[in-house]
């Protein structure tokens, strides 16, 4: 559709081939090689910044995973090579398949209902009512909050004996005994979804209710006219054009839910019994509290691989929703 | 032509400037030095765990008074508990570690091990006098690397009122402990409350229970440890022990019993000035029970041990060692033990200061009688510890039997 011819960028003229090398052209030629190397000067900040924080880390942590790297190496600096040992042994133990399945259970929970319940709030806010703007401000508090901060309250408040949830839903009576948040197996592993799922509510919803704004009123004047009710334009208007937006949304959430750790840590710690435990939990576990470096950082790579291929898929759902 | 010719040099110098700045700031950090002119040494530094505001300053004052003994002022630094080790780690491979490091005692001989630390009779401190725990703590391969001036260990603080009101004797098997904690649980109150999670912490609140029925870190797989986990699987099954267990830490017990939510608790003398401070609490402090009558109560070993790192200046080092020679001398080693509750590490002052100290006198025999967590398996104590806190959860959790996490314990243990 946005195929048109695009607006070059101002490019000084190639100096003319006809032979004759006047004053002006030496000084056109000088004035194009500086202007080359500022290019490359201008991109020099960038390109050191990546190398030093990106690309060294991930090489080191490459090399790392196939190194016996122990609390000796930081003294010694001596990191034997052991091949694919470390990965035999990540492979092999029986929590690292536990937790790959708990990443994969707690991103889909967490992806999903981040997804359901943004869209939800950013289609309620399309709605002009009074203090509406505020309301949806307010909306992003759990993203200002350092998440250690809200990581500890909600400990707290799912705490089993003296929780206030647990108090509510006694209070309600719904429950007689209270629910075992925290230390249950199984909903340890939902309350840290659900604490994640209210930290990235807000994201979903900003995103969304901008892709909405940027869904031209008039083609809900024609499907009203057409006789479509709220689920129709829904389903045939607001659905079909949000989709790029959605699948941005969707791919970031995984790629960013794939990885948390602090919020894990804070609430449950891993536990009980690995219950919560993910590949990144897992992999800070082997690193910094057994000192198993090397394992940690094959954990660590796995994890790396992970993301990369979602990362893939967002690059193409980005240029896609480009093209539409 | 003249103006797009100059126009690009102006980004270009700029470019340059900003490089040249950041190279010179980065330039600038190597060369600050850490104040000790070549010869005389005038100060030296500090890094422990003491972040507790008042405990930082009591600290201070101490690594002051001793320091003025060595002719240098210490620059005190504290970091939190979990984090010290990483924090020891990164600073070996930097070479920047402190002059004087105090070290939680099983964690000595894993840094031992890398060669970060001097062993200490190089400067003429030896262990005679000590007991004999903690000088096993403090060494590595037969050299000692680290002391402590007072040790600890734990035992059952109870709620005197409240065994009162429920005319409940204080326990002393794991019988009377299960109908004691029955018969103290309330509605919003439980009978029993211990530190059971996933941390090295919740390892060494197990071990006395392990240790006293005969279990071993080196083969955790035994009846005699299924046994004691059965007894912390038991109380929480029944109700007398809150299911939180399993997050709390050794500060969050120590919460729940000072707020009358928790009758009884495994806790060490440590918390004594804190529960003292609390109003309206009557405690006593017993020796934690036994399975049975007649076996010996076996409680691990605390205290954290000063050591003196490697670092390039002998000078500082010699320094450090004096004022960890003066942190170690009979009298500041007996103020220290008064102002925390803790046992002296020297046998003669400890026996002095339970005639002085009678409330005391229980911790001084039970201290003499403590393990340390190191002594068997050296630096694959860790190793071990994982597959008990692991086990420990499992079995509370009700993933598994006592009997089943134990075995994957072992495996976790041995699996280096």
């Amino acid at each position: 559709m946005r195929s048109g011819p695009r607006p070059t960028p101002d490019r000084p003229a190639a100096p003319r081939s006809d032979g004759e090398r006047t004053d002006g052209d030496r000084g056109a030629a000088r004035a194009h090689r500086r202007e080359r190397i500022a290019r490359w000067l201008f991109l020099l900040p960038a390109t050191a910044y990546l190398l030093l924080f990106f690309a060294l880390p991930l090489v080191k942590n490459i090399v790392m995973s196939f190194q016996q790297y122990s609390a000796t190496t930081f003294y010694t600096g001596e990191a034997p090579f052991t091949g694919l040992r470390n990965y035999a042994k990540v492979l092999s133990s029986d929590l690292f398949w536990q937790a790959l399945l708990t990443t994969v259970l707690f991103t889909v929970g967490s992806v999903c209902g981040q997804f359901v319940l943004g869209l939800a709030l950013a289609l309620f806010f399309r709605r002009r009512f009074p203090l509406g703007d505020v309301l949806r401000s307010l909306l992003l508090l759990p993203w200002l909050l350092p998440l250690v901060v809200s990581g500890t309250t909600w400990k707290w408040m799912l705490d089993t004996d003296t929780g206030v949830v647990n108090r509510a839903l006694r209070d309600l009576h719904l429950l007689s005994s209270g629910v075992p948040w925290l230390t249950g197996t199984s909903s340890a592993l939902v309350s840290v979804i659900l604490v994640n799922i209210w930290v990235g509510v807000p994201f979903n919803t900003a995103i969304l209710y901008g892709g909405l704004q940027d869904i031209p009123a008039h083609l809900y004047e024609a499907a009203k006219l057409d006789g479509a009710g709220p689920t129709a334009s829904f389903r045939y208007v607001t659905w079909p054009l949000l989709r790029p937006v959605a699948g941005v949304v969707l791919v970031l959430g995984v790629v960013y839910t794939v990885k948390v750790l602090d919020i894990i840590l804070v609430v449950t710690g891993g536990g009980p019994a690995d219950a919560t435990q993910t590949l990144s939990t897992l992999s800070y576990e082997l690193s910094f509290q057994r000192f198993e470096f090397g394992r940690g950082a094959a954990t660590g790579n796995v994890l790396v691989v992970l993301s990369l291929a979602f990362a893939l898929v967002y690059l193409r759902a980005g240029r896609r929703a480009l093209n539409v | 032509m003249l103006s797009a010719a100059g126009r690009p040099t102006r980004p270009i110098s700029a470019l340059l400037g900003t490089l040249a700045l950041v190279l010179a700031a980065t330039g600038c950090g190597g060369a600050a030095g850490s104040g000790s002119a070549a010869g005389k040494v005038t100060s030296i530094t500090a890094l422990d765990y003491y972040t507790d505001a008042s405990e930082h300053a009591q600290w201070s004052e101490r690594l002051t008074a001793c320091g003025r003994t060595a002719g240098v002022t210490v620059e005190h630094r504290s970091v939190p508990g979990a984090s010290l080790v990483p924090q020891v780690l990164r600073q070996a491979s930097s070479r920047t570690l402190p002059d004087l490091l105090m070290l939680d005692n099983p964690d000595l001989q894993r840094i031992a091990q890398t060669g970060a630390l001097t062993p200490l009779d190089r400067y003429g401190i030896d262990s005679r006098g000590f007991a004999p725990g903690i000088v096993s703590a403090g060494s590595y391969q037969g050299r000692l690397y680290g002391l402590a001036p007072t040790v600890s260990t734990v035992a059952l603080f109870y709620n005197k009122d409240m065994l009162a009101e429920a005319g409940v004797a204080v326990p002393r098997t794991w019988d009377e402990l299960k109908t004691a904690a029955a018969g103290l649980t309330r509605p919003g109150r439980y009978g029993m409350a211990v530190d059971a999670n996933a941390t090295f912490e919740g390892a060494w609140q197990f071990l006395p229970f392990l240790w006293s029925n005969g279990g071993d870190e080196r083969r955790l797989d035994t009846p005699q440890a299924a046994q004691a986990l059965q007894l912390w699987v038991d109380l929480v099954k029944s109700g007398s022990m809150s299911k939180s267990v399993l997050n709390w830490t050794q500060a969050d017990v120590h919460d729940q019993f000072a707020a009358g939510k928790a009758a009884m608790m495994v806790n060490g003398p440590w918390r004594t000035a804190a529960l003292n401070r609390t109003p309206d609490l009557h405690w006593g402090v017993a020796p934690l029970p036994v399975r049975r009558p007649g076996q010996t109560l076996v409680t691990p070993l605390g205290g954290e041990v000063w050591t003196v790192p490697r670092n390039s200046s002998e000078d500082r080092r010699a320094k450090a060692a004096r004022v960890l020679a003066c942190l170690n001398d009979p009298t500041t080693m007996l103020a220290t033990a008064k102002q925390y509750f803790t046992v002296p590490s020297r046998s003669a002052v400890a026996s002095r200061y339970a005639r002085q100290v009678p409330s005391m006198a229980a911790f001084v025999e039970s201290v003499e009688r403590s393990r340390t967590r190191t002594g068997r398996l050296g630096v694959r104590w860790p190793q071990a510890a994982t597959g008990i806190y692991t086990a420990v959860q499992a079995a509370l959790t009700g993933e598994r039997t006592p009997k089943e996490a134990l075995g994957d314990a072992q495996r976790t243990a041995t699996d280096s």
